[in-house]
């Protein structure tokens, strides 16, 4: 059930093992009402794994995951259908379907689950393009936008339901300094506007410092540390000095598994 | 060796476990009411009405080169009077279902497994999970119910040119048209074609179930899509030969 007092996301011991090789291993995180998390780490460490996990898209091999208190771990695909009706995921490759427009990729979940009457979907799905700054854009279809716009689609599109918790994976990777720096503000806007939680997952340590209040760094599966960014910039952690300067020197030598893409 | 052979079993027995699996999944939502029409119909037409062409010239040529090889001889032993009605049962029993079924596999079942391999590597089908809509009942009941009736309705113009087809290379052997026609009016039952189009209904089953198995278990990429692609095609033309043959015995005995 429900907890209107626990953390909106909250994971415990979680765990993830891909054909014997352990992607995920006993990771604990709790994300306050309202926080906006960071998920930092090299490629392949299972960052976006992490994502799919808290939006039970995968199942963990072991450890608990919970959503505003419910634990969803082994709820089954239709009740999960529940949860997922409150939470929106930005994918990385943004992930709109093809054959759709933008106003119909925006709108889908509206339309789907008879969210709105008919008539009044087109007035969202104008708002949310609004927001995302992709006005005069519902005709078009996704291969007609650049990575940015469908980006910024993908996210007017995972907060049709205005969900209470965003997942975004790599919101930013791709794009030019303005473009990012408009989708982080977007971001820290959600916040104050509609209580949004987020957790984004990204290599941009720029971005994180910009948007969030914590932020995570996971090497070879674990959390070395989670701590507002500009504390981890100081940590006594050498792996987690290295991974935010940036320098090729230090203790995060090893080849990443390559999972995933993140 | 052994543990080659061993490999494949299993990725057999996966396979049929998994596709029943899917089959049954897709099934439980039009036995509750819930199809998605308006999907389906795009589908049907995609996947049956854009099939009609190659279909009907499939069978056509099949009839001619049927005509071709039996109505000669039947000229020879003066068996015309039986050449419309063996010609009319070959079609409606074996050669329209089977070759229909063949057809559609290649063409939408390859379709099939292209775009739900494309969706799902591309994390669109992740996508719909995450916009909690349930990807079986968004892809593969539509494609499951367009398949199911068009394949039957694609069978009976496949039937209609294969006699054609048939009957073009009668007139040609110096078969008439009256003797063609009465033939298979006396010989044709309506257990022979509804024979043949029952046979359809499980072959529509299969492309669609193997065609969105496949590609909902893509893997890799592109190269991923391309060898789920050539999969389905492979899987769905054998199983159409398989189960062909046991439902040939089941419907028309011996």
């Amino acid at each position: 059930m429900q907890d209107t007092l626990a953390p909106p996301v909250q994971l415990e011991g979680l765990s993830y093992a891909l054909d014997g090789a352990v992607i995920l291993d006993d990771v604990d995180l709790a994300v306050a009402p309202r926080e906006i998390v960071g998920i930092m780490g090299r490629s392949g460490t299972g960052k976006t794994t992490l994502l799919r996990l808290i939006m039970r898209l995968i199942k963990p091999t072991t450890g608990r995951i919970r959503i505003n208190g419910e634990d969803i771990t082994d709820l089954r695909e239709r009740d999960l259908d529940r949860i997922r009706a409150n939470m929106g995921m930005v994918f990385q490759g943004a992930a709109l379907f093809d054959s759709l427009t933008v106003a119909a990729n925006v709108g889908f979940a509206l339309v789907e689950h008879r969210l709105l009457p008919a008539d009044e979907i087109p007035d969202r799905v104008r708002d949310l393009l609004d927001m995302v700054d992709m006005a005069g854009t519902e005709h078009l279809l996704p291969a007609q936008l650049s990575g940015g716009m469908r980006k910024r689609v993908g996210i007017a599109r995972a907060l049709a339901r205005r969900p209470a918790i965003v997942l975004y994976d790599e919101p930013t990777a791709g794009l030019d300094p303005i473009s990012a720096a408009a989708i982080d503000g977007l971001v820290v806007r959600l916040r104050s506007q509609v209580d949004v939680t987020s957790v984004i997952v990204s290599h941009d340590v720029h971005s994180l410092r910009r948007v969030a209040d914590r932020a995570a760094v996971l090497h070879q599966g674990r959390f070395l540390a989670v701590d507002a960014v500009e504390r981890l910039e100081h940590s006594h952690d050498p792996a987690v000095r290295q991974f935010l300067s940036g320098s090729p020197e230090g203790p995060m030598t090893e080849e990443p598994q390559m999972l995933n893409g993140g | 060796m052994v543990r080659a052979v061993g490999h494949q079993v299993l990725a057999a027995l996966h396979f049929v476990g998994d596709s029943v699996v899917l089959l049954a999944r897709a099934l439980a939502y039009p036995l509750r009411g819930h199809v998605g029409l308006r999907r389906t119909v795009q589908q049907m037409a995609s996947a049956g009405a854009d099939s009609l062409p190659i279909v009907a010239v499939t069978l056509f040529f099949v009839g001619l080169a049927w005509g071709w090889n039996t109505a000669g001889q039947m000229v020879r032993y003066g068996a015309t009077s039986y050449y419309g009605g063996t010609t009319a049962i070959a079609i409606a029993r074996e050669l329209a279902p089977a070759l229909c079924g063949v057809v559609v596999a290649a063409r939408v079942g390859s379709a099939f497994a292209a775009e739900l391999g494309t969706m799902t590597v591309t994390e669109q089908v992740d996508a719909l999970r995450a916009l909690a809509v349930n990807p079986i009942y968004y892809l593969v009941v539509p494609r499951l119910a367009a398949c199911v009736v068009m394949l039957p309705v694609l069978t009976i113009i496949a039937i209609a040119s294969g006699l054609l087809g048939a009957f073009i290379m009668a007139l040609h052997f110096g078969v008439s048209a009256v003797e063609y026609m009465s033939s298979v009016q006396r010989l044709l039952d309506n257990e022979d074609v509804f024979g043949g189009i029952a046979k359809t209904l499980v072959f529509g089953l299969i492309i669609a179930i193997v065609g969105c198995r496949q590609g909902l278990r893509t893997t890799g990429g592109a190269a991923g899509v391309g060898r789920a692609t050539i999969s389905a095609v492979v899987l769905s033309i054998v199983l159409i030969y398989v189960t062909n043959l046991f439902l040939t015995a089941a419907i028309f005995g011996r």
